[in-house]
């Protein structure tokens, strides 16, 4: 997770910490399909705005998610699905965020 | 448990809550699906509960719902980088037997909510999720399929309560995809203080009184968007929402955006020492009138935010939705009761009921807001840099003469806006997209 536009409030691990999650171990509910051309606009965008700092850069410069964070709020499926680089589904039930105060 | 019902509810927040309740209390066999491990637990909001449209429900709601506070005060602030310039609006006629508004945690009351309807006899299953819907071979929703073992479940009517980021509707080709300048991404941390704190910063007298701050201005950094702040009993729910498009093109980080407004010098010092328990995001139809989807089909109708019932301009959602779904399960009452059946032109009376309530009357009458201020960035940057300055050089004293001061104040307006003519267009615009 990364956090590099934050500089003087909690960092992402700490926001998050106080959250409820129960992962779906080996089911990630969000998966990048990379497009043969290169990341788009959109996908890279994603980086920065995340708000829960699910995606990140990769070694080889391409974009890597990692939802265990995911607060499901749909932003990246709504912003890719033009390009459709995103597969975006709810984790199963019972499974992903679970609100404490919502 | 039957394998047939009168309705499936997809969704348990105030829309599906609603729906199911008032459905169950007439009669019907009503199942409702979650996902989240109780209703609530997927489920985010301010939040400001609207107590009119629950009253209409569930009159007597009051004696046991978990509520926050009631709002006695109501602040309004524009926001440059170091002052506000505020009105605010605060009357002991909002301490009265039955108050109108009030804040609350979503996750407790939708729990609560939901008691009320399983109580009034409609089955609920939680943590499951519905992957798609059954449709016949003229197309016509006759039940949904879910991520449980057990088939799918048929029913005379689908009521999709699932949200802003529902996703049924759209696999099922129901509904368009959502559009990223038609919803608002917002953020929001629940910090925790102790009860007489929040009582002494906001000047409140009893443990039940609340205030509400809205903030238009820096807070957003140029997007069109918005802040809050909502006092609860122990705690402040404290939040920014932009359009996701802006979000997009600006690359900026919601979170960031949260810390500067909590870091701002009006706000820093009524969160001091507070713990944060909770972050959350949520996405928040934004796009008015002209970005409510079909509604209705053969077997199925759509309610809140999944129907984008949310009037942005007076921060209202959880009463239109709440309203939708009483008018569906009347609706879908009225149909049984007459022995119809379930279909686009019988639905005809949701839509009419809807186009009656002031859902649709007041989404109507705001309709040309959502693009005029996505096209008029001025009203969240220029005017209110401009009103504060403006502020500033009315009280500060420092020996220049006063109508001096004003032709300096008011050649800032302009100034600001290219000249008088852009003020008069900015005034012009604004009144005909109002009224």
């Amino acid at each position: 997770m990364t956090d590099k536009t934050n500089k003087t409030g909690p960092q992402m691990e700490e926001r998050l910490y106080q959250n409820r999650y129960l992962v779906d171990e080996g089911n990630p509910h969000v998966t990048i399909h990379s497009q043969p051309g290169g990341d788009s606009a959109a996908l890279k965008s994603l980086t920065e705005i995340c708000p829960a700092g699910c995606y990140r850069t990769g070694e080889d410069g391409r974009v890597e998610v990692v939802p265990d964070g995911c607060m499901e709020c749909g932003s990246c499926r709504i912003l890719t699905q033009a390009t459709g680089e995103i597969e975006w589904s709810y984790p199963r039930g019972g499974f992903g965020i679970l609100f404490k105060f919502g | 448990m039957s394998d047939h019902f009168d309705a499936i509810v997809v969704g348990a927040g105030p829309s599906g809550n609603a729906c199911a309740y008032v459905m169950a209390k007439a009669g019907l066999n009503v199942l409702q699906i979650d996902r989240g491990e109780y209703p609530g637990s997927k489920n985010v909001q301010g939040a400001i509960l609207y107590a009119d449209a629950l009253e209409r429900i569930i009159p007597d709601f009051r004696d046991d719902a978990p509520l926050e506070r009631h709002v006695i005060e109501q602040r309004f602030w524009m926001l440059s980088e170091k002052s506000h310039t505020g009105a605010q609006y605060r009357s002991d006629e909002f301490n009265e037997e039955r108050p109108n508004r009030y804040t609350i945690l979503r996750a407790q009351f939708d729990k609560w909510f939901s008691r009320q309807v399983r109580a009034a006899g409609a089955v609920l299953i939680t943590e499951t999720t519905v992957k798609d819907l059954i449709k016949d071979d003229a197309g016509r929703v006759i039940g949904v399929i879910t991520d449980r073992e057990g088939g799918p479940i048929y029913a005379n009517a689908v009521v999709l309560a699932e949200g802003v980021n529902g996703i049924v509707g759209q696999r099922a080709k129901l509904r368009p995809e959502i559009k990223a300048n038609h919803v608002a991404l917002a953020v929001k941390e629940t910090l925790f203080l102790p009860e007489e704190t929040v009582r002494e910063r906001f000047n409140l007298a009893g443990e039940e009184d609340g205030v509400v701050i809205e903030v238009l201005g820096s807070v957003s950094s140029g997007m069109v968007g918005t802040g809050f702040l909502y006092t609860n009993k122990e705690s402040i729910s404290i939040g920014v929402g932009c359009l996701l498009s802006d979000f997009a093109e600006t690359k900026i980080a919601p979170y960031a955006l949260l810390d500067k407004f909590k870091q701002h010098p009006s706000v820093a010092p009524l969160l001091k020492g507070a713990e944060m328990k909770e972050y959350v995001a949520h996405l928040i139809p934004e796009g008015g009138y002209d970005a409510i989807p079909r509604l209705t089909g053969d077997g199925w109708l759509i309610v809140g935010d999944a129907g984008q019932f949310v009037n942005a301009v007076h921060r209202e959602g959880s009463n239109l939705a709440m309203t939708s779904g009483r008018l569906a399960a009347e609706t879908l009452i009225q149909l049984r009761a007459e022995g119809k059946p379930v279909t686009e032109a019988t639905l005809k009376l949701y839509r009419d009921k809807l186009a009656d309530s002031f859902v649709m009357k007041d989404l109507k009458k705001y309709r040309k807001v959502p693009r005029l201020l996505e096209g008029n960035r001025q009203f969240f940057t220029t005017y209110p840099a401009v009103v504060n300055k403006a502020m500033q050089m009315f009280l500060r004293v420092d020996g220049v003469d006063k109508a001096s001061k004003e032709a300096a104040m008011m050649r800032g307006v302009a100034k600001a806006r290219g000249g008088w003519w852009g003020v008069v267009t900015d005034i012009f615009k604004m009144a005909r997209a109002w009224r």
